[in-house]
């Protein structure tokens, strides 16, 4: 899949950045607005395809250097971990905990485990999304 | 301490690889060290008070692993690791180093021990269960321990096929027990034996636990599995296939006697099946060509002896007072039978490993003369097999004498027909168990020289120490059976009898070798007379053997059920799975369609009210005219690059519903995954099939539009009734209140996914990255055309 379309490429070249950084707010976003890991998740993915679509896929493959396959397993045993934190407290599986601090730049800030274990949704969504599509793209 | 016992077999196990690569040295030796050091904690325990040590591991549901060294336990750990280490020693001598992965066969091997151990130490059942079945698999990995020969890999599936399915069988009788009871642990049951004996299911636990020992005993008719087993390295055989896993079952039954005994189902189930066990093993030995082959319905002869004792001795629980007497030997010869038959199986099965070893052949037809040329084997297998046949001055005459006993008390139980049969059949067994004795010895040793593949000389003296000592013991309890009965065997038959003996000083039995011209020494000198009789005229009643057809056998009945589970149940899979997705969309629509629907009807859920109904805009009516049309052309659409975009139209109105209806997260994620999904399809484009609209039969076509509309209508109907009813309250009240408090979050729909259901959401994700590695391995990894189509063969 080549095109040689000089508008698409440098459009490309920027629209990444800004789905990029729009599926990490969302991700962030996730748990007082609309979003979460899996959005990020889907829309991160939504980004490389577009890398994709635009170049070929060995071109992605040196600019994006991510074995998916890994991506997805760190995901999972985030995800995992995240879930017998409390466990090894003595109470029971997946209880999460959160706490408010006030952070350099950001002010008042809630941490949450949640959040953890919505990374390891994030990474496993955009892992195993890319290999679908790697697998099947990339096939001859 | 005592519980670590148990496992220090499988913590020595876990240094094999590295004693195997790293040192010189037979890793045999290494191994030696541990049967050596349990035997000799064990034969101190003798004479203790029984203990117990546990480990709790989940206290709700009862299940713990523990160890319970009463009599019985200790009798069978000492026989277990007393012959382990005798069998170890021999291994030595008959494995080479340089030819054979040592490390996987002593890692089996200690597996083996430390399950074994745990079996007959076991007092919770679950534990027990666990080790049970722990024997099964490590004899499995032993048999196919030559796993590249096709004998040995179908007689390892087959004994695992037929002692997992007792296993499981039993474990269902544990499980009732457990019920009756509430207790998990045996010992507790004992005391709720009125309860047990009440309840309706008594008879069913009694029968799945006895099916438990007689696929694990070998017992008829679910001996097949021994014979084929014989394809072990023949240390094995002697360990696990002759002296100890087989006597689990024997463990049980003696075990669970105090429980079972009050039925007589369960009594009249040991001692026919036992007796007849005897009497065909007995009887085919003599058929059998190989020597392992011969020694193999030997052992299942003998296992079927001990078993009838067991049950003979469960009688003593209907009979009260003086009566009770008759019986006091019957638990007692059981054991000490035992222990005499693992002594003297365990060398036969040794000497045949020797003859094997250094002839090069096992088949007895072209054996023959060898006494000249190994002397000491000679002797040895002498000694056994005329111990075997219950011939003075050996321990088995000592216990064959009080099997007749056991088995003429029987008939004090009860006079009918098949009580007089008893000792009768045991007599017949025993006239056929002489004569394979001689079969077996002369075979060998006697008659003429034959050509051999090997030049035959005697076996290396380290390979004939274990057979040796075997032999030796054979003797000398013969001469102070007494000795090792009061220290062993007397406390083990309180565990059975407990009705009958309260301490071990109640059991008045003295072992005598001479007690007089009475009927048991009677029978002993028929069984000489008829049974040399019939070994010298065995050539002329070999041919009954040939009378029953081949296909007429057990062996051929386990070969049908085999092929019925395995290839005739693939056929008629491969019916229906026909490996393309529309097939199993069409089962998969049309199974949620007719359960769905017929659930409206009959629980009558169906209902429609537009009392609650929003008011349907302008808007909405345009999106629904775009969704229908876009639906349209996807199905009308003559290229596959307008079905896609038209799908997407599909998709992207559906996303537009949510955000009408005030779901913003739903609508993101709708959108996210249709812009992905189009761009899969698209990258997918040129390996999907030619449309083939056109050449498609039109009952095909009208098949799937019924599915099609028959889901449609079902969502609708659906979507109707849950809207126009609501039994439960909304449960968003409570998310509304704990969301921010208790969760720390503002968006319920992310707070549900990664709090309140976090556990679906794991679970999702672990879901979907299998699928992500299933559908990489089916493109990556698929066969190249051309390539053998059959994975299996």
């Amino acid at each position: 899949m080549k095109l040689n379309n000089v508008i698409m490429r440098t459009m490309t070249q920027m629209v990444f950045f800004i789905i990029f950084l729009f599926s990490i707010h969302i991700f962030l976003a996730g748990h007082f607005a609309p979003g979460g890991g899996f959005v990020g998740g889907l829309l991160m993915s939504c980004a490389i395809v577009l890398l994709l679509i635009t170049f070929d896929l060995k071109t992605v493959q040196t600019l994006l250097p991510i074995n998916y396959m890994t991506l997805t397993a760190i995901g999972l045993a985030l995800a995992l971990l995240t879930a017998c934190i409390s466990a090894f407290a003595g109470e029971a599986f997946f209880t999460h905990y959160f706490d408010y601090f006030t952070l350099p730049l950001l002010g008042k800030t809630e941490l949450h485990t949640a959040m953890l274990f919505d990374t390891g949704v994030y990474l496993v969504v955009v892992g195993v999304t890319m290999i679908i599509i790697q697998s099947i793209g990339g096939d001859e | 301490m005592q519980l670590w016992m148990i496992f220090l077999p499988v913590i020595a196990a876990l240094f094999m690889p590295l004693l195997f690569k790293k040192i010189k040295l037979h890793t045999g030796w290494f191994v030696l060290i541990v049967p050596v050091v349990l035997v000799s904690y064990y034969a101190s325990k003798i004479g203790d008070r029984a203990t117990y040590a546990s480990w709790t591991w989940v206290a709700d549901l009862q299940l713990k692993i523990d160890s319970s060294l009463d009599g019985l336990g200790l009798l069978f750990s000492i026989l277990i690791t007393g012959i382990g280490a005798l069998v170890v020693l021999y291994s030595i001598f008959y494995l080479d180093k340089t030819k054979e992965q040592l490390h996987n066969f002593y890692m089996y091997l200690l597996l083996f021990m430390t399950a074994m151990l745990g079996v007959v130490q076991s007092d919770n059942v679950m534990s027990l269960y666990l080790f049970w079945e722990l024997t099964s698999i490590s004899s499995f990995l032993l048999i196919g321990y030559w796993f590249t020969r096709d004998a040995s890999r179908f007689g390892a599936l087959k004994s695992m096929m037929i002692t997992v399915f007792g296993g499981l069988l039993m474990l269902g009788g544990f499980l009732i027990l457990a019920n009756i009871t509430g207790t998990m642990s045996i010992s507790e049951m004992l005391l709720h034996t009125t309860e047990i004996k009440e309840s309706p299911y008594f008879t069913l636990a009694a029968i799945l636990v006895l099916l438990g020992a007689l696929t694990k005993s070998a017992q008829f008719p679910f001996y097949i599995w021994l014979p084929d087993a014989m394809e072990a390295p023949t240390p094995v055989s002697a360990y696990l296939h002759s002296a100890t896993m087989v006597k689990a079952g024997i463990y049980l039954v003696a075990r669970f006697t105090p429980i079972f005994a009050y039925s007589t189902t369960w009594i009249w189930l040991i001692v026919i099946l036992g007796l007849i066990t005897l009497f065909w093993g007995s009887f085919f030995a003599t058929k059998q060509r190989d020597l392992k082959g011969i020694l193999a319905f030997s052992t299942v002869s003998q296992l079927g002896m001990i078993m009838s004792m067991l049950g003979v001795a469960a009688m003593s629980y209907h009979v009260d007072g003086n009566a009770e007497n008759v019986f006091k030997y019957a638990g007692f010869a059981a054991l000490f039978h035992l222990i005499n038959h693992a002594t003297f199986k365990g060398a036969l099965f040794m000497i045949a490993g020797i003859i094997d070893h250094e002839t090069g052949t096992r088949d007895i037809r072209k054996l023959g003369g060898l006494m000249s040329l190994m002397p000491i084997s000679f002797t040895v297998a002498m000694i056994t097999s005329l111990s075997m046949a219950g011939l003075p001055p050996f321990n088995g005459f000592l216990s064959k004498e009080l099997f007749f006993t056991t088995m003429l008390s029987a008939q004090d139980f009860s006079w009918s027909t098949v009580a007089v049969l008893i000792p009768v059949v045991a007599w017949l067994a025993s006239v056929f168990t002489f004569v394979y004795c001689l079969y077996f010895v002369t075979g060998i040793f006697f008659g003429k020289r034959h050509e051999l593949p090997k030049k035959p000389h005697e076996a290396p003296i380290g390979m004939l120490i274990s057979p040796l000592v075997l032999a030796s013991f054979v003797v000398v309890l013969f001469f102070i059976p007494n000795v090792v009965t009061d220290a062993l065997i007397k406390p083990a038959v309180l565990a059975i009898q407990p009705n009958q003996f309260l301490t071990v000083g109640d059991i008045d039995i003295h072992i005598s070798m001479w007690h007089g011209f009475n009927t048991e020494l009677l029978m002993t000198i028929g069984v000489v007379v008829v049974g040399f009789g019939l070994f010298m005229t065995v050539k002329h009643w070999r041919k009954v053997y040939s009378l029953v057809p081949e296909w007429f056998s057990l062996n051929q009945l386990y070969r049908r059920m085999m092929r019925l589970a395995d290839e005739d149940m693939t056929k008629v899979s491969k019916r229906y799975m026909t490996g393309s997705i529309r097939t199993y969309f069409i089962y998969m629509f049309a199974a949620i369609v007719i359960i769905v629907v017929s659930t409206l009807f009959m629980k009558d859920g169906y209902a429609f009210d537009t009392a609650h109904a929003s008011d349907i805009g302008a808007f909405d009516i345009a999106l629904v005219v775009v969704l229908v049309l876009g639906t349209l052309t996807v199905l009308f659409a003559r290229t596959r690059l307008t079905a896609i975009i038209a799908l997407g139209v599909v998709g992207y109105s559906v996303a537009m519903f949510f955000v009408l209806f005030n779901a913003p997260d739903l609508a993101l994620t709708q959108l996210s995954i249709e812009t992905v999904s189009v761009a899969l399809f698209l990258l997918a484009f040129y390996h999907l099939p030619k449309l083939s609209r056109h050449e498609a039969r039109l009952p095909f076509r009208l098949g799937n539009f019924v599915i099609a509309l028959a889901v449609g209508v079902m969502v609708t109907l659906m979507a109707l009734a849950s809207q126009s009813q609501k039994l439960l309250p909304s449960i968003s009240e409570y998310y509304k209140e704990t969301v921010y408090k208790e969760a720390g979050g503002g968006n319920i729909v992310n707070v549900i996914l990664v709090d309140y259901r976090g556990f679906d959401t794991l679970f999702e994700i672990t879901v979907l990255a299998i699928a992500g590695m299933a559908i990489f391995g089916m493109i990556k990894l698929r066969r190249k055309k051309g390539a053998d189509k059959n994975e299996i063969k």
